[in-house]
């Protein structure tokens, strides 16, 4: 069978040289077909330049000619050793939801930073996404080293900065790599430039990196997703977020407290299902006619998630609109959707210098962090997002639009028992 | 859990949240590999019943061997299958002499739009993939259009956490990606693990194959001689010519396919 991919993405400043160094790893796996790479050629010609790497990831017309990144791309490429997705996030303020978009479907982040310019003001704004997307495996790249003609001081200098600042939002990177994203140096392979460096390169470090790995060994999860009449079976159809489930097996459903067994596991086709396992989309049957509809939450008995009304939560806002304290609002958590309202907002955070703007503020701005409290209409089925990131994250939607995303940090006022 | 079991729970879960937020939804069906496979896929999330029609945009320019295995598979898999012509700009004579941009926008981009609106779909599923094409690669899993069928590429709503866009206002439609991050590969070695029947035009014959196919007037083969699953698989694996370099489309200009998209085409 073929090996899981990773999918890592890459964010930083604006020109701090992503795109470089996506360009230069598709181009040094040899990853690129040779038309690409005349498309490439062309078009930087029409805007009067050489072969220009960020092209490659750069498609929009208006990113070419403005040379910005606008939104998220993934692109796929192959070390000798496993396959990987590129997760290309935009590194300019104005596109930081598309950023949030693309970090949150990674494994693993590279943060790059120029060491020309050292710490930028969306270094820090990405880092801290990276953080609040619980994204713990990071590698910090140094890039341009041939501009401070590969000075071990310079690098240790800027290492040091982003050092200290990840540490305030606990982030331990697994490797620092000064490279040269243009020239190649410690990309794919080792840099004569750079002696002093005995750590990996960029593809040294991604080889190194592990897949996410789905929740197994957890109690049971399964929110439901739907319910389909089929010849004559009521199957209720959901993805398994963690744990298993068993042909036979006593569930109980949140938030009616009901208890049923299952009667049977559904897939088209296929008979005689005895189990199903987290990352699965799956159907079951009941034994006991009971009524399930979407956002119901099926669990284990003895094992169940919180069912609360209450909790604490970082929520990071990402609408030109001001959010303001008491306004109703949706939330989604997996496939529960409730109304809820922010009764606290203990700290308003600037998410880039990560000071504090304001202290029980009344709004939250774009781009800011709330510490906050929420009450949700009616109890829902939750849990920390350090207990399990599936049930502890959440999306508040306004109008039609998702507008913040959120990690549950503590939970009031819950009862493990409804 | 193995790569591509992965990408098959995810696109079913995909599936049943669009159908759950849209019950009229179509499904867009160029009898393609990918859409082929994207509809194997909507089978098994509804367990052979599929609750929403199937269409399939005739530009009335397609090889025989595509109408040939839109009827046999619309019947074996009970269809509700749709066919859409736009049978004004077909009866004027459009065709590619007249400009490909023009040709694709009329038999294509508008003749879904005429569809969309007699139908009144609110959502359709659409095989597109990322490794396609740099555009496509920008793409939302559910990503509206405006009541002009405009892609507002620069002002994507966020998608995280599998939370999609799933209202729209009534005079949006949203387009649904299942496959949007699936490869080339990955397709192929799902439609070997699975036994999925494909067209014959994508298997070499005399040391021809298409990879991609669409109308026969814009479509060149490559040269293969990838005769079975497994030998197309092997190929995709060492291969470096992209996948669509047979198709026109993408050649006439560095963003044609830009401004396709940005009107509505798929
Ligand atoms: N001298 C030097 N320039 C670089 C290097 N990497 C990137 N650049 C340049 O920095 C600019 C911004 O790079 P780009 O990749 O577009 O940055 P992005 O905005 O982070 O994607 C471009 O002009 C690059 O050519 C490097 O290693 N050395």
């Amino acid at each position: 069978m073929e090996k899981e991919s990773l999918k890592f993405v890459i964010v930083g400043h604006v020109d701090h040289g992503k795109s470089t160094l996506i360009g230069r790893l598709l181009f040094d796996t040899d990853s690129l077909p040779p038309d690409k790479i005349e498309e490439v050629e062309k078009a930087s010609k029409g805007v009067g330049r050489k072969l220009e790497f960020a092209f490659l990831m750069d498609h929009l017309q208006e990113e070419r000619e403005q040379g910005v990144t606008i939104d998220t791309t993934q692109t796929f490429f192959k070390s000798p050793k496993r396959e990987y997705v590129i997760i290309d996030a935009p590194g300019h303020i104005e596109f930081v939801k598309n950023m949030i978009t693309g970090a949150s479907q990674a494994e693993a982040g590279l943060l790059i930073v120029d060491v020309n310019q050292g710490v930028a003001e969306q270094t820090k704004r990405h880092a801290y996404i990276l953080a609040m997307l619980g994204l713990y495996q990071v590698v910090v790249i140094l890039n341009k080293m041939d501009l401070v003609n590969f000075s071990e001081k310079r690098f240790r200098r800027v290492k040091q900065e982003v050092e200290k600042f990840l540490r305030t939002i606990d982030i331990t990177p697994y490797f620092y790599i000064p490279i040269s994203a243009t020239k190649g140096d410690n990309v794919a392979g080792k840099s004569k430039n750079i002696p002093w460096h005995k750590g990996p390169t960029v593809l040294e470090s991604l080889d190194s990196l592990k897949n996410r790995l789905p929740a197994e060994n957890k109690p049971l999860i399964f929110p439901v997703q739907d319910v389909y009449r089929i010849n004559g079976k009521r199957i209720t159809v959901g993805r398994i977020e963690a744990g298993s489930i068993r042909q036979g097996q006593e569930i109980k459903i949140l938030p009616s407290g009901q208890m049923t067994r299952v009667k049977s596991i559904e897939k088209f086709c296929e008979e005689n299902i005895d189990r199903g396992d987290s990352g699965e989309s799956i159907g079951i049957t009941t034994q006991e006619p009971v009524f399930l509809d979407r956002g119901d939450v099926l669990c284990e008995p003895g094992k169940e998630p919180f069912l609360t009304d209450t909790f604490g939560a970082n929520l990071f806002w990402m609408l030109k609109e001001d959010f303001g304290k008491k306004e109703r609002i949706t939330l989604r958590c997996t496939t529960q959707e409730i109304s809820c309202r922010v009764t606290e907002i203990k700290k308003r955070i600037n998410s880039s210098s990560l000071q504090v703007i304001e202290k029980d503020a009344g709004i939250l701005r774009n781009l800011e962090v709330g510490e906050v409290m929420i009450k949700t209409k009616r109890p829902i089925a939750v849990k920390t997002f350090n207990d399990l990131a599936e049930l502890g994250r959440f999306v508040l939607v306004k109008g039609n639009n998702i507008c913040a995303g959120g990690i549950i940090t503590t939970i009031i006022s819950g009862r493990r028992f409804p | 859990m193995d790569h591509i079991t992965k990408l098959e729970n995810q696109t079913i879960f995909i599936i049943r949240e669009a159908y759950r937020q849209f019950k009229n939804v179509a499904m867009l069906w160029s009898i393609g590999k990918d859409s082929t496979t994207a509809l194997w896929l909507i089978r098994k999330a509804f367990y052979g019943k599929i609750p929403f029609p199937i269409m399939h945009l005739d530009t009335g320019y397609k090889f025989k061997e595509i109408y040939e295995f839109r009827g046999k598979y619309a019947k074996e898999w009970n269809l509700n299958l749709i066919v859409a012509k736009n049978k004004e700009a077909m009866n004027k004579g459009m065709s590619p002499e007249k400009g490909r941009f023009k040709c694709c926008t009329e038999l294509k981009t508008n003749n879904l739009k005429k569809a969309i609106a007699k139908y009144g779909f609110r959502a359709l599923y659409l095989a597109i993939r990322r490794d396609e094409h740099g555009i496509r690669a920008k793409e939302r899993i559910f990503s509206p259009r405006d009541e002009d069928f405009e892609w507002d590429y620069k002002n994507q709503p966020p998608e995280l956490w599998d939370q999609y866009k799933t209202k729209a206002k009534d005079e949006e439609h949203l387009r649904i990606h299942p496959l949007l991050g699936w490869t080339e590969l990955n397709v192929w070695q799902y439609i070997k693990r699975e036994n999925i029947p494909i067209v014959s035009l994508y298997f070499a014959k005399n040391g021809k194959r298409y990879r991609s196919i669409g109308c026969e007037t814009c479509c060149n083969p490559v040269d293969s001689d990838a005769d079975t699953i497994d030998k197309i698989v092997e190929e995709l694996k060492i291969s470096k010519v992209s996948e669509r370099s047979g198709r026109a489309q993408d050649k006439e200009s560095a963003y044609m396919m830009q401004k396709l998209r940005a009107l509505g085409y798929m």
